[in-house]
Formats: C-alpha cells, structure tokens, sequence
C-alpha cells in the first residue's frame, strides 16, 4: 500500500498541500478530481521525489521514503507519468522506452510486449518521439513509465488535449496496466471519465482532501461541490 | 603550390588538436549547458601532469596515458560532484563565475608549484619524424595527434548516438526534470559526463605538450581556440566542432605564412568573418 501521512508541500513561501492523506492499495485504481491549482500535481510530484517533503510524510508498505529522490522511487516501483507526456525529442520513440527499461525494473513489461500491445507503435519506433501525434505521444509516455515494472503508477493528466479515440486508446492500456496488478493513480479532468475508470476517488481543492469514497457510489452532487467549492 | 598545400595540411592537422580541445567544451555545453572557463586550465593541467608522470616514473609521453587518462578522470569525476553540481542546473551565469575563479587559482597553483618558466616533453624520436608525399613532407606526430581527435570524436560520436550514456546524455540535455522521473540521477551522471571530458583533455594535453612548449599561463589561449571550434561549429554540434577546429588552424596556418606571428590573429580574423555570415556557426541545428 501507498499512502501518504498529513503531507505538506511547499513552493518557498506558497504552501500547495495541507495535511493531505490518501491511500492506494495494491492494485487498485484511485482518482484524484480537483480543479486547476487544487494540488494534484504537486501531490504526484511529492510522493516520487521532485518536490521535497518530510521522510514520514509517504510511505509504501509501512517504510517511510518520503523525500528520498527520483531514482530511489522509481527503484521502489513508483513511477509518474508527467502532464504534457514529457518525451524526449532527441531520443526516438525507441530510445525513450530503452531509457526508462535499463533504469527501471525487470518485470512482466518489457519494450516487446509493450509493442505488442501497442502494435501502431511498431512501425514509428525509430521516429523521434516528439515527431508522433498526441496520442501516440501520450502511449508512449504511459509505455515509458511502464517498462520500468511500477507497482504504482501515478497518471497525470493522461487525457489532456486528445482527440475521444485516443482517450479510449489510453484508458485502454492503463486498464492493461491495471490488470498485470499494477496500481493506478489517475488526474483526470473529466469527472464521469475518472469515476469510471476508478475504484476510488479523491477531491482535492486548494491543497486539502474535500471528500473521498468509492468511485461507484459517488454522489456527483457532493463532487461537484468538492470540485468547484461551491 | 606545394606550400600551399603543406600548409592546408598542416593546417588540417593542427586543427585536429584544437577540435579536440573544444570537444570537452562541446560536451558539457551539450548536456549540461555549462561553459568551463577553466577549460584551457585544465588541459594545461594535463600537460605538467603528463611530464609530472614521465620524470617520476621514467615513461614515454604516450605511455603516461595510462596514468594521467584515469588521473584526469578522477580529477574531473571530484571537481563535479564536489563544486560545479552546487552550480550547474541555475543558468549559465553561475558556472561561468566559479570556473572563471577556478582558473585563476589554477594559473597561480601551477607557478607556485612549477615556476613560471616554460615547459616541453621530451617526446623523443615520434616529433621529429615525417614523410614525403610528393613534394609535401607530414610531421609523423601532427598526423598521430589528428588521426586520435579524429578517432575521439568518432567515438564520443557512437557513445552519445548508441549507448545507454548517450541516450541519459540527450535525456538529461532535452530535459532534466523529466530525466529524473526516468531514474536518470542527473548530479551523478555529470559527474560521469565530466570525468568523460577530463579523459578526453587528458589526451588532448599529452598530444598539445608533445608538439608545444607549455606554462603555468598558457590555458586561457587553449580555451580561446576551444571556443572558437565549437561556437564557429555550431553549439551542440559534435561534428560542427570539427570542422570548427579545422577551420581555425587552417585559417592561423596561413596567416602564419603571411607574416609569421600573425597566425592567431588569423585564426580569430576568420572566426568573426564566418560568425558575421553565419552568426548560428556552420553545423547549426535547430535552435531550441
């Protein structure tokens, strides 16, 4: 289990997070719904290390790694997936999977069966990565996160800006992902997309936790008002 | 004619070396956007190591490569991860402070501990060896110096476009952040890309002290015609700094020939015309 314990971050004298705690499970799949601003962002980038925070404030599986870099987390098996795909434009689609295989870990995802799953890819892999469209950017970019074998995989904003097709290609490999046993955190700025796809689900506003509970039994009056602070 | 083209080869060799010294330069310009200042410095630091090594241990030049290759490695390896990580990453303005102050202390390091007096390897029977082609004599040292620059940057070419180095190299030059998500330990891997550049001056200094008298003072004109390769090349270019090199040494050859002393304002008179028509350098690619 992932989870984090009253964990605070700052931005200098701006603080982004109050107290939030969350927890994900192995294998599940978590939502985290909140407006621009509301912390998503900075929550993922706390719990894998680019941004600082106290040891005693993440934990995995009741060790406390809070604080501890990039490399350690990733090491660990937990893995972001970074808004705006982040691909390496001097590296190919190839060479950004080969990037993140040798460094991760050894596990059931390799780059061949990546390909596998994802057989339009093939064909590119020698393209720059950046050369490809949006959604085959954004494969990539959740391939990339997931030949380093995470146990959790943090999805940030997976969606953003893609045409419904390749939103459904997406969903579909996390739903992969999400099969092999691998845990899925997702930011999603459509509301009834990220309760679908979910077991559970966080509101965050303004750095706090609004409202929590199970993705099936969410009232979606309650969401909207946790969303908006209305 | 024959001179003519002695002095093109000539020229084309000597060019080689000063490629090799703006190779480093290119490096860690490439993928950490930092300029070492003290870059002449530490080639000339290569130099007094590399006879440092023949009179203690009684070597040849060439053999002290075995030494001062790793010596310099670790040198470079320490200088990163102990003082040039705490700058690198916030701008380019902060690492072009600290290197600058670095070589100062070096200049004044190697005068306290060598004196200011000038220096020269006993390259022994390799420099004063050449052959004829047709009316046009080779020194058998200028070409062994040109054929290894030559080589580096074959290699450095192939480490950065096929190996996993290469690959956490361009990562980390297209953007560090990301790379960092990926596992790429940036601090770490600099230290390594660093150590790299130092092996790589290393060999530069051996083959430079091999056919030129050196001095405590002598670093700062190194850096100039590193410079010059690489920014006449084209910034991030490993081959545009090649052919940088080449041009510059070409260009001091000749004016050399014209009146003897006027070679390096040769040098720099043909770099700011070829930056005045391509201000981008000749091998430019797209800017970022």
């Amino acid at each position: 289990m992932l989870r984090t314990e009253g964990l605070r971050a700052r931005y200098g004298l701006f603080q982004a997070l109050f107290d939030v705690n969350i927890r994900v499970g192995a294998s599940e799949v978590v939502a985290l719904i909140g407006s621009n601003g509301a912390g998503k962002s900075t929550l993922f980038r706390s719990i894998v290390g680019s941004v600082r925070v106290s040891p005693r404030s993440v934990w995995l599986d009741d060790v406390a790694i809070g604080g501890e870099s990039e490399r350690r987390q990733l090491d660990r098996g937990v893995v972001l997936v970074p808004e705006g795909r982040r691909l390496f434009p001097s590296l190919s689609v190839l060479e950004n999977l080969q990037l993140a295989a040798r460094n991760g870990r050894r596990g059931q995802w390799t780059i061949e069966r990546l390909l596998d799953e994802l057989s339009v890819l093939r064909p590119l892999a020698k393209r720059p990565a950046t050369s490809l469209s949006g959604g085959q950017q954004q494969l990539v970019a959740i391939g990339r996160a997931l030949v380093a074998n995470p146990s959790y995989l943090l999805c940030d904003e997976v969606s953003l800006g893609l045409s419904p097709l390749a939103v459904t290609d997406v969903y579909a490999l996390l739903r992969k992902a999400s099969a092999g046993g691998t845990a899925i955190v997702l930011v999603e700025q459509n509301v009834n997309r990220a309760l679908s796809e979910s077991d559970r689900f966080y509101c965050l506003q303004k750095g706090r936790v609004m409202l929590e509970g199970e993705s099936a039994a969410a009232d979606r009056a309650k969401v909207a008002q946790a969303y908006f602070g209305v | 004619m024959a001179i003519a083209c002695e002095t093109l080869i000539d020229g084309l060799l000597l060019g080689a070396l000063y490629a090799l010294f703006g190779l480093g330069l290119s490096i860690s310009l490439g993928v950490m956007r930092m300029i070492n200042i003290a870059h002449g410095d530490f080639i000339v630091v290569g130099a007094y190591l590399t006879s440092l090594t023949m009179q203690l241990a009684g070597m040849q030049p060439l053999a002290s490569l075995i030494v001062v290759v790793p010596a310099m490695f670790i040198l470079g390896w320490l200088l990163q991860r102990l003082l040039l990580n705490r700058v690198v990453g916030g701008g380019m303005f902060a690492p072009l402070l600290v290197t600058f102050g670095l070589s100062v202390i070096i200049q004044n390091l190697l005068q306290e501990t060598f004196t200011a007096d000038t220096r020269s390897l006993q390259a022994g029977d390799i420099a004063r060896r050449g052959f004829e082609v047709g009316s046009v004599s080779i020194g058998v040292l200028p070409l062994l110096s040109a054929s290894v620059a030559v080589l580096l940057f074959a290699l450095t070419h192939l480490l950065v476009a096929r190996t996993h180095f290469g690959r956490q190299s361009r990562a980390v030059a297209d953007d560090p952040a990301t790379a960092r998500l990926i596992g790429v330990d940036d601090k770490n891997f600099f230290a390594m890309v660093t150590g790299f550049v130092f092996a790589v001056i290393a060999i530069a200094s051996v083959l430079y002290a091999m056919r030129t008298p050196f001095s405590p003072s002598a670093g700062p004109e190194r850096l100039l015609y590193s410079f010059e390769a690489v920014v006449l090349g084209g910034l991030g270019s490993l081959w545009g700094t090649l052919a940088g090199g080449l041009v510059i040494g070409v260009a001091q050859l000749f004016g050399a020939r014209i009146s003897s002393g006027l070679g390096p304002f040769f040098g720099h008179l043909i770099f700011l015309l070829l930056l005045v028509a391509r201000p981008n350098g000749i091998f430019n690619r797209q800017p970022r």
